[in-house]
């Protein structure tokens, strides 16, 4: 590394994550310690109703509010949004169920630190294997073939929800969806920005809470149909 | 023109009268802008003549090419109907966009609470 330190910002969308957000942000400050980095935690409460705010603020992270809930998408935005007025140099996109591992973001940051990629993705099927349920399995490969269809990427998780930006990425990408359909979008960005893309292999830790939150399997359907709209604005 | 008034031509005419009465008074508030006005009171008007005078729609018809009156009236709502639903869908996307670009101002500006680390 060059003298400058490389800033790096973590950013969690959270809805209703009170269960869980602290266990997170516990392991996440743990392991953002041993690199050796500028790091930032920042969670973008999505208008939670719940107490998601308050327990990451206790963990002393920052903490950006929503005033009015406008999912995925919207709370993305927001996050690299901040990164961009931090001039951060890179941004880490992750899940706050505690489907991602912490363990996981050196490898993430990889190949943005080696200049080799804009944008990473962390894939559940490459390399590790992870056991992830059948039916969810089949409809993240239809969202890979559709994301293919629209974007012309044929990534092998497009609805990864574990990503790295790079600062180029960070002040090109303009985010115009709200909600889950936001994880095919940024292929759009990619393409359009003509950032430069790769994947790594993540390991995902699917508890019956994660499960039940997230994408559920009828809302992939529910993707689809917004992604077709889009098509003809 | 009937002396006598078939019910519907009643009907229709009565809510017709109301929808251009709307239409005034929406645009004396200031809620839709002079050119909405004048397409709505068009198209209202237009739909009040056809009811007295059906013969006025079969001339249009034929001029169109289709065979009756009622026909080309159908085909023709039809397509501005859903062309309207198309509009209305985008406006209320961008609303929609547009919320989500103040509800990021507003998270941006409050300074985010945190303790050092």
């Amino acid at each position: 590394m060059k003298s400058k330190k490389t800033k790096l910002l973590v950013v969690l969308p959270a809805f209703n994550e009170e269960k869980v957000i602290e266990g997170v942000l516990k392991s996440l400050k743990k392991e953002l310690k041993n690199l050796k980095l500028t790091s930032e935690i920042v969670v973008i409460d999505d208008a939670s109703v719940d107490k998601t705010a308050k327990k990451a603020q206790k963990e002393g992270v920052a903490v950006l509010k929503h005033v009015i809930n406008r999912g995925l998408g919207g709370a993305l935005q927001t996050g690299l949004e901040y990164g961009r007025k931090k001039k951060v140099d890179v941004v880490v996109t992750m899940d706050s169920d505690g489907q991602h591992d912490s363990k996981d973001i050196e490898k993430i940051i990889g190949p943005i630190m080696k200049k080799k990629a804009d944008v990473v993705i962390g894939s559940r099927f490459l390399e590790v294997k992870n056991k992830i349920p059948v039916l969810r399995r089949i409809i993240l490969k239809l969202s890979d073939l559709v994301t293919f269809l629209f974007f012309g990427i044929y990534p092998t998780d497009s609805q990864s929800g574990f990503r790295a930006f790079s600062r180029k990425a960070i002040n090109k990408i303009k985010l115009r969806t709200q909600q889950m359909e936001v994880s095919s979008e940024f292929f759009d960005q990619i393409r359009k920005n003509k950032l430069k893309f790769c994947e790594v292999p993540i390991r995902v830790i699917y508890t019956p809470y994660s499960l039940a939150k997230g994408q559920s399997n009828l809302n992939g359907i529910k993707v689809l149909v917004k992604l077709v709209l889009r098509l003809g604005r | 023109m009937n002396i006598i008034f078939l019910p519907v031509q009643i009907l229709l005419s009565l809510f017709l009268l109301f929808a251009v009465s709307r239409v005034y008074f929406r645009f004396k508030e200031g809620t839709i802008n002079f050119g909405s006005f004048l397409f709505w009171l068009a198209l209202w008007l237009a739909a009040l003549f056809t009811i007295f005078y059906p013969g006025f729609s079969n001339y249009w018809a034929s001029l169109l090419g289709i065979g009756r009156g009622v026909d080309a009236i159908i085909y023709i709502s039809i397509a501005l109907l859903f062309y309207l639903v198309f509009r209305t869908n985008v406006i209320i996307e961008n609303l929609r966009e547009e919320i989500s670009q103040l509800v990021r101002e507003i998270a941006l500006k409050d300074k985010p609470k945190k303790k050092k680390e």
